[in-house]
């Protein structure tokens, strides 16, 4: 009985149907945050005292941030389920994460660099933040290379899944050795967020932001999920009837 | 028939009765006794990382100035990220002739730990490459103006950091077992993994040379290094069986 | 004392897309060989590798002595020997050394024993020679010598007798109803024939 949701989330065609319906609950509300996070932080919050208008590019850079992270880590879960499980929907689903976490990783790497040539006159700082997102950046290519490496599905599905395992343990320890590297050789970084000081207006857009680009990632995940269940079933007679009605 | 009926009834033996088993422990003992043998039959392939070695930790005196100043300072960086990339250089051999010859399946299908059979195999490699490699970390430091005081606290470093290498680096190695011209991949997913090693490492030698105290990252070297140990021969055996499916 | 059984059920693999095996099943009783026909891609060495526990069953069952092989592979794998389309051999080790370290892997094995074994299947001349300098039929030779050494209750052989010639295939024939008598299971997958003895050995034939 608690098993029968289990079993259904690792039915192919019933995920692409709930997919499906599920996508738009997302996508819109994700939509919305998003703009009204950029008009309250490009428009309504005050400048800062002390970086001008340079800062308001936190309103992306610390979202994609943030989400370069949490896909990671939803990659490894979903992997590691797939993995235990034998779960090929949970396989689809990682390897549906990986291009959406690498954009984010990207993303947070730009508007890091951006950011950094008005406050260090550079455009890239060997911040810590920074070079572990770098790092991630790194991973996730990994974890692409080696699916694209491996020419059986079945196999390139569960060593990924390996690596995105294996990675997320070791994410912490790099996290860990890169600040303590930066900790001996500069002044902490002029990226800190969540000072207790930020104005509320400030503040507001940028949970928005954050709010928005996770509900961003859940549809976009949904559809990369769908088109990646239909590419691995796209023998069975199912998808042939999902396509067709 | 030139097979006597005497010899028959000495080779049919009685299956195998418990009692006579080969321990675990003698089972990894023998695996680790087979890769060195192996390896003193073609001891070209034991040299070449080492020249590799050699041959990076001369390109900087070449390619910045043979001030020895200045090559004090960027010392302890050569030293590790030459170290680095000749573990990744020997890594090619440490699975690739046993999946080819079907050593690695037998392994897997011996009734054995493969984990267990998996970190003698490793225990090898370290011995052929880590060994040679931490002998020969303090003569380059030598030649790149380290004072003779600087020596004990280098090898340490380089004899504990290069044991993690070999585990971090079988798992890479295993990931990628079956992939034609795998060697890019294999430092891309490596790399990242190592980098914790490399942070800690040049720390250590950096201390060691300019005579500070040099326990504090060996002590986190030492903790890379059980960590390493617990977990990397566990992923290598999972990605083992992954590549044999 | 017979050994097994062997029961395969309801075995299925995909392979991508392709349904490589479906719907398997027979059962084997200690003392029973089952010889395994068919054309080339009908799955053969697909079903040895799935009864060995390397290719995974997406449907099905393996049970030995009962017992789904699943619930303790390591226990299974003690008792089953697999060998593949190579002989698992080290081309810079000799005869010798080579049986030392894979038979040794599973039991302790007297160097006495090793030279029988090798003289048995006809290497005796080349047991010390980098297993290199052997001819493909001489590795074979030196892998069924080693299967004999392991002396387990089930063989999963695939191909066998490729690269042998009439005296080695009819060692091979040889070799299986010795494991026969002594109460084990051998599983074999053939293109050629078994030699006289073993014609009364059942056949599964795989479509393709």
């Amino acid at each position: 009985m608690a098993w029968t949701w289990f079993h259904r989330l690792a039915s192919p065609p019933y995920v692409y149907g709930v997919a499906g319906r599920l996508s738009p609950w997302f996508a819109w509300p994700a939509v919305l945050l998003i703009l009204g996070g950029l008009y309250g932080g490009l428009v309504l919050a005050p400048p800062d005292y002390q970086q001008g208008d340079g800062f308001r590019i936190i309103y992306v850079h610390a979202p994609s941030a943030w989400m370069s992270l949490m896909v990671y880590t939803t990659m490894a879960g979903a992997a590691a389920i797939g993995l235990v499980w034998r779960m090929k929907v949970a396989h689809a689903a990682a390897a549906a994460c990986a291009p959406i976490g690498a954009s984010f990783t990207f993303a947070a790497l730009v508007t890091g660099a951006l950011w950094g040539e008005p406050m260090w006159g550079t455009y890239w700082q060997w911040d810590p933040r920074l070079t572990s997102e770098l790092i991630l950046f790194f991973l996730y290519l990994g974890y692409m290379g080696l699916r694209a490496g491996i020419e059986d599905p079945q196999r390139a599905d569960r060593a990924s899944a390996l690596l995105a395992v294996v990675g997320v343990i070791n994410v912490p320890i790099i996290h860990y050795s890169v600040t303590w590297w930066n900790s001996l050789h500069q002044a902490p970084s002029v990226m800190r967020l969540g000072k207790p000081s930020i104005s509320l207006t400030m503040l507001l857009p940028l949970l928005a932001m954050l709010l928005g680009f996770t509900l961003l990632f859940i549809a976009l995940l949904l559809v990369r999920l769908r088109a990646e269940v239909l590419l691995r079933e796209r023998s069975s007679s199912w998808t042939r009837e999902a396509l067709l009605t | 028939m030139s097979h006597g009926d005497v010899e028959v009834a000495a080779l049919t033996p009685p299956i195998v009765a418990r009692s006579s088993a080969t321990s675990a422990l003698g089972a990894a003992a023998l695996a680790l006794e087979r890769d060195l043998l192996l390896a003193f039959r073609h001891p070209s392939q034991l040299v070449q990382p080492l020249a590799f070695f050699a041959m990076v930790t001369l390109l900087f005196p070449l390619a910045l100035s043979p001030e020895p100043a200045r090559l004090r300072e960027v010392a302890p960086g050569v030293l590790w990220t030459a170290a680095l990339l000749a573990s990744l250089l020997a890594l090619e051999f440490l699975f690739r002739d046993d999946a080819h010859d079907g050593t690695l399946e037998q392994y897997a299908l011996s009734g054995q730990s493969l984990t267990t059979l998996l970190f003698a195999k490793i225990a090898a490699h370290w011995v052929l490459t880590g060994v040679p490699l931490t002998l020969m970390a303090p003569l380059a430091a030598l030649s790149l103006g380290a004072s003779p005081s600087a020596l004990p606290g280098i090898f340490a470093a380089v004899l504990i950091g290069s044991v993690t290498l070999s585990l971090i680096g079988s798992i890479g190695a295993a990931l990628t077992l079956g992939i034609k011209r795998s060697g890019a991949l294999l430092s891309l997913l490596t790399l990242p993994l190592a980098l914790p090693v490399l942070i800690f490492g040049a720390r250590a030698t950096q201390l060691a040379m300019s005579g500070g105290p040099v326990v504090a990252p060996l002590e986190l070297l030492g903790a890379l290094a059980v960590l390493g140990t617990t977990l990397a021969p566990l992923a290598a055996a999972a990605a083992v069986r992954i590549s044999l499916e | 004392m017979p050994e097994g059984p062997l029961e395969v059920e309801d075995l299925s693999v995909w392979r991508g897309e392709r349904h490589v095996l479906r719907g398997i099943g027979f059962s084997v009783a200690g003392g029973q060989g089952l010889k395994l026909t068919g054309p080339n891609g009908a799955g053969k060495t697909t079903l040895l590798r799935s009864i060995a526990g390397l290719t995974y069953a997406e449907q099905g069952q393996v049970r030995w002595r009962g017992v789904d092989v699943r619930r303790d592979l390591r226990a299974f794998h003690a008792s089953s020997a697999y060998l593949g389309h190579e002989p698992p051999l080290k081309p810079d080790l000799t005869a010798r050394e080579n049986l030392r370290y894979w038979v040794g892997n599973r039991r302790r094995v007297a160097s006495r024993e090793l030279g029988a074994a090798l003289q048995r299947v006809g290497v005796e001349t080349c047991a010390e020679q980098p297993v290199r300098t052997l001819s493909a039929g001489q590795r074979r030779r030196v892998a069924l010598a080693g299967l004999t050494l392991l002396a387990l209750p089930l063989w999963l052989l695939d191909e066998p007798t490729t690269h042998l010639d009439m005296d080695g295939q009819q060692l091979v024939g040889q070799l299986i109803a010795e494991q026969l008598a002594r109460g084990g299971i051998a599983l074999a997958a053939l293109h050629h024939p078994l030699p006289g003895t073993l014609s009364a050995v059942p056949t599964l034939e795989l479509a393709a």
